[in-house]
């Protein structure tokens, strides 16, 4: 009984309720969608850090610190044997760091000179290229990078570095290949090289600074070299995500803000409103227990309504959305966060969608019961002459 | 048999610091069947006294028993069940609920009594053809006039044939040709169901109905007798 009245009030309501299920169903939409772009960001960008440059995991010379250009240099080892078995099978590969200094258009500039074997196949980097059948020393480098250099393939680069010895050296080298990839790690200030030529170049036949392995549970220990797992390998970015996400649920927050003051607002008017009605339920014989449950049930019945509202418009859009991405613009990638392409793809699981509306439901039934509880107060004969009962 | 029964009952409102007695000593018997109306000018304590006997509030003094229920004593939620079971209200101002139909608001003090639908339905046709407006059970308050949301509010009150129904002022928003239907609809139902019809109102028309008339004066019993031919 208490649900068909609840039903017939807020539908007698007519424009007042459909407005505030429209907004409450936006919330919904937004809150999902944003949401859904997040989760989508972080599994483009795993996925792309993964089959670009992390791959299962990675051992790293014990001394490697990628934040420290100074000690770069010295951040080498011998590769263990049993890792050797492993590159040999191509489930490793072995990668040597140096760093180096290019002279594009007369500039000078430092980067990070990479080393990969020309014929891996465990990363997606086109290490294809790096062979030359005409002696030259081939590289590729990311197309942002490339941009910024104002260098395009075929172009010859004058590059400078110090082998082990501390011994300065220089040649030109080919741009053979320019990529693109949305994983910043792979391409900003980074030169690749074929990793024979490298060592050659720096005197350090068979030595390496990090060996990305095919595994992840791959975790043995070898003396002088640490392993990495994932969890580490990923950390930048789950920071990273995990600060954007934080920003972005203040703007949830004002969302369910905004949707719960439209039902805290509604309830307040209709207790304020309809206090004669109030009185004439009560003298006909409905408890005050009944009626704060009837205008709480009316409350939630706006949430309700606007899940199916929401999902008249936003299972259509968020699908779009879904197949198509949300376009971020040609120069996406210049904004420096890993994984964003031109398009991010959002990802919307079960777990989402049903946390979202059990939140924005939980909150309206709180919002929705608060202002009844004036109600509990009111004296029928107060009520039936349009008086609060103070 | 007795069906209410008021012994020295006092009302008092409190104001500011003080009080302010509404109704005082009164001592008042109703039987099954009556057709009574208590008058009075405004002010006189009639609504407080309608109030108290359809336990929408309580007297501070006194006793006042309604159908065994002392009406001091009751709980909310009591009240709330004597109500829904035994008593009709009829308001000057109709108190219909807008957004249901003339149907819609005549079945629900049944709802409320958890009454089948089958039941529910025909209660609520027998009591709009009481009324005459069978013909309006789709409307919406909005679209009748003031004269037939009143029948539509006597409909209400009557539709669980309840063993009282009060009635506040239910002529006073309405012309004299509405206002002497309502009051006929009412003899009849009063004739036909036995249900006891107790009213507050100060118009003559509606004393011209009265078969006692109860008149009160500064919230005191000021004259309490049969006429009409009661």
């Amino acid at each position: 009984m208490i649900f068909k009245l609840a039903y017939k009030n807020i539908i007698g309501a007519g424009l007042r309720t459909w407005l505030n299920i429209f907004i409450l169903s936006l919330s919904y939409f937004a809150i999902i969608a944003l949401q859904g772009f997040f989760v989508g960001w972080q599994d483009d960008a795993s996925r792309e850090m993964k089959n670009w440059y992390i791959a299962g995991g990675q051992y790293w010379q014990e001394s490697y610190d990628p934040y420290d250009p100074y000690t770069l240099e010295d951040s080498h080892g011998p590769i263990p044997e049993e890792l050797q078995k492993l590159i040999s099978k191509g489930e490793a590969i072995s990668i040597l760091i140096s760093p180096a200094t290019i002279y594009p258009e007369g500039r000078m500039r430092n980067i990070v000179l990479k080393g990969i074997d020309p014929k891996q196949d465990l990363i997606e980097l086109p290490t294809k290229y790096l062979t030359d059948p005409n002696g030259e020393i081939n590289c590729i480098i990311g197309s942002g990078f490339a941009d910024n250099m104002n260098i395009k393939e075929g172009d010859f680069i004058v590059l400078r570095w110090r082998d082990k010895n501390g011994v300065y050296d220089a040649r030109d080298i080919k741009v053979a290949h320019i990529f693109f990839t949305t994983v910043i790690s792979v391409e900003n200030n980074q030169i690749w090289i074929a990793l024979d030529a490298l060592q050659e170049m720096l005197n350090l036949p068979g030595e390496a600074t990090i060996i990305p392995v095919k595994d992840e549970l791959y975790k043995m220990e070898f003396s002088g070299w640490q392993h990495k797992d994932l969890a580490f390998l990923l950390l930048d970015l789950t920071n990273l995500i995990k600060t954007k996400t934080i920003g972005s649920s203040i703007m949830y927050v004002l969302l369910l803000f905004l949707a719960v003051l439209a039902i805290f607002d509604t309830q307040i008017l209709s207790i304020f409103h309809r206090r004669k009605e109030m009185g004439t339920l009560m003298a006909l014989g409905m408890t005050r227990s009944k009626i704060i449950q009837m205008f709480t049930l009316e409350g939630v019945l706006h949430a309700v309504l606007a899940i199916l509202m929401g999902a008249v418009y936003g299972i259509p859009l968020l699908n779009h959305f879904q197949k198509v991405g949300m376009q971020l613009g040609a120069n996406a990638k210049e904004w420096g966060l890993s994984g964003l392409d031109d398009a991010l793809y959002p990802v919307y699981g079960w777990k989402l969608v049903l946390g979202t509306v059990i939140l924005v439901l939980v909150t309206i039934t709180i919002v929705s019961f608060l202002p009844t509880r004036k109600i509990a107060k009111l004296k029928p004969t107060d009520a039936l002459r349009g008086k609060m009962t103070k | 048999m007795e069906l209410i029964k008021i012994e020295k009952m006092t009302k008092h409102y409190p104001i500011g610091g003080g009080k302010f007695t509404a109704l005082r000593d009164i001592n008042l018997e109703f039987e099954e069947g009556e057709f009574t109306g208590i008058v009075g000018p405004s002010g006189s304590g009639k609504t407080t006294l309608l109030n108290i006997i359809g336990s929408l509030d309580s007297q501070s003094e006194g006793n006042v028993v309604v159908m065994g229920n002392h009406i001091r004593n009751l709980s909310s939620k009591n009240a709330a069940k004597l109500r829904s079971q035994h008593i009709g209200f009829i308001f000057q101002t109709y108190n219909l609920l807008p957004v249901y139909t003339v149907f819609e608001n005549v079945e629900f003090p049944l709802l409320l009594l958890g009454m089948s639908s089958d039941k529910r339905k025909q209660a609520v046709l027998d009591a709009l053809k009481w009324v005459g407006l069978s013909d309006k059970v789709k409307s919406r308050p909005a679209q009748l006039s003031g004269g037939e949301c009143q029948r539509v509010a006597i409909a209400r009150a009557i539709v669980k044939k309840p063993d009282i129904v009060l009635a506040d002022e239910p002529t006073a928003n309405l012309d004299a040709e509405n206002s002497h239907h309502i009051l006929k609809t009412m003899e009849t139902l009063n004739k036909k169901l036995g249900t006891t019809f107790i009213f507050s109102t100060h118009d003559a028309k509606v004393i011209s109905y009265l078969k006692r008339k109860i008149t009160l004066l500064d919230g005191k019993v000021f004259n309490d007798e049969i006429i009409n031919g009661g």
